[in-house]
């Protein structure tokens, strides 16, 4: 476990200032704001213990609520994304189970698999950061629209993500 | 084979009540942690919507102020072109209100040594270093504050118009909420009648904005334009807000429905003045007085 730990500081500080720098300044129409950060949340290893993970949930969006001004925003959607994430990864469970030594990556598991599991989570993710955003549910339909519009763009930019970073690891 | 881990069992016999509450706290802690990290984000959501947002959580905050405003001075390269054109447009315009470029008539030659008319606005430049439009309450960030003089509540404006007012100041920095905020209403007119209104933004689009409470006897075109009313003691009369786009009156109301086309682009902004009123002081102690009585 301790041998993921630079890796994982490097996603954590490289998915938050492209976050911050980069995906926060480009709006497409207004409906569409993609969230890659989550990225981090949705890539820890398999075994890591609930706390650490609702810890790691909590400070990623803390962060990205600190630079954009909406204190407890992202967090409390990272954290609602965290609690979600080891049910959807029991749900999803191939029959033989985890392998030790794999990670939740479209490398190790595959692109239908990976696609599944991130959708519901980005999903999770967006519906609770837009609706709590919106604060009512006066605008029902249009936050919804939001929601899936930019669920597209996130796993879109997940899914390429993770191409990048698959060219170290044997493929499935 | 890897088990996710969610609940642990560590005591199998209970025989106390403690006991029992420990196995409870253990066995649940994940259901648990979630819920009290849960509430306090929403804690810190609810917070913020009531009061002011704590200066240390804001982009006035010297750190990421920081962060963002080196950020800033590298994308700042790829906008010079339309900055410079901004500031081109600026100075033919201060330039064209030089007294040379006024004919001099020295026929009406009239010196006062008044008292009375002192400078009431200052204006202090500004740029902005971080910004949004994509979110219900948007903010701009700028890369001055107390120690450049900047307070909150000052106006906010572009060469194009009203930008928004300030919130926030640190001493480098300074947090705008601006026009297209849910959460600002400015005071506004129309030029041609002198009607005025609240300016309101519904949160969809960033150039447009609704004004409200023009009266159903007032006379609004299309393309009348908008601008402050001057009564707030923020904004000085008469800075633009835009433009009418589109007029309703439902049957039976008695204020109109205005659709107003911002006339700054606020995916577009790099320099901005800061309006100071010199004696807004006195008229907010004359006001407060007067209400008191």
């Amino acid at each position: 476990m301790i041998n993921y730990l630079p890796r994982y500081l490097f996603n954590f500080v490289f998915f938050t200032l492209v976050q911050v720098l980069v995906l926060n300044n480009i709006q497409l129409s207004g409906f569409v704001n993609p969230y890659l950060y989550i990225i981090f949340i949705i890539t820890l290893p398999f075994e890591i213990p609930g706390w650490l993970l609702l810890l790691f949930g909590f400070s990623s969006g803390m962060i990205i609520d600190i630079f954009s001004n909406t204190p407890g925003m992202h967090a409390s959607a990272t954290v609602f994304m965290s609690f979600v994430r080891p049910y959807v990864l029991r749900l999803f469970a191939p029959r033989d189970e985890y392998q030790p030594g794999t990670l939740p990556t479209m490398g190790y598991y595959g692109i239908g698999w990976f696609l599944r599991y991130s959708a519901i989570l980005v999903f999770a993710h967006h519906l609770f950061l837009f609706f709590i955003e919106v604060f009512s549910v006066t605008h029902f339909f249009s936050t919804l629209v939001r929601v899936f519009t930019s669920m597209l763009l996130t796993i879109l930019l997940i899914v390429i993500a993770q191409l990048f970073s698959q060219g170290k690891k044997q493929g499935r | 084979m890897v088990t996710i881990p969610l609940t642990t069992d560590f005591f199998t016999n209970n025989d106390s009540c403690m006991r029992d509450f420990i196995r409870f706290i253990i066995k649940y802690h994940f259901a648990i942690l979630f819920l009290i990290i849960e509430v306090v984000s929403l804690l810190l959501v609810v917070n913020y919507n009531a009061y002011q947002r704590s200066t240390f959580l804001s982009s006035a905050n010297a750190v990421t102020g920081g962060i963002l405003k080196r950020y800033n001075t590298g994308s700042e390269y790829l906008m010079l072109r339309e900055i410079n054109e901004d500031l081109a447009r600026e100075n033919a315009y201060l330039r064209s209100r030089l007294p040379e470029s006024y004919r001099a008539s020295k026929d009406y030659f009239n010196m006062v040594h008044d008292s009375l008319n002192m400078q009431e606005y200052v204006y202090r430049s500004a740029r902005v270093i971080n910004n949004s439009t994509n979110r219900r309450f948007n903010y701009v960030t700028l890369n001055k504050g107390r120690l450049n003089g900047i307070e909150p509540e000052m106006g906010v404006i572009s060469n194009k118009g009203a930008v928004g007012i300030v919130k926030n100041v640190s001493n480098h920095y300074a947090t705008v909420i601006s026009i297209i905020n849910t959460r600002l209403k400015i005071s506004a007119k129309l030029k041609e009648s002198d009607f005025f209104g609240s300016l309101e933004w519904d949160g969809t689009s960033y150039q447009h904005v609704s004004l409200l409470d023009i009266p159903r006897h007032a006379k609004v075109n299309v393309g009348d334009l908008v601008v402050t009313s001057g009564y707030s003691s923020i904004f000085p009369e008469d800075i633009q807000l835009g433009s009418v786009e589109s007029v309703k009156l439902d049957k039976g109301a008695s204020f109109y429905r205005i659709k107003v086309k911002l006339s700054v682009d606020f995916k577009n902004l790099a320099f901005v003045e800061v309006i100071g009123h010199t004696s807004r002081d006195e008229q907010i102690k004359l006001e407060k007085e007067t209400e008191d009585d």
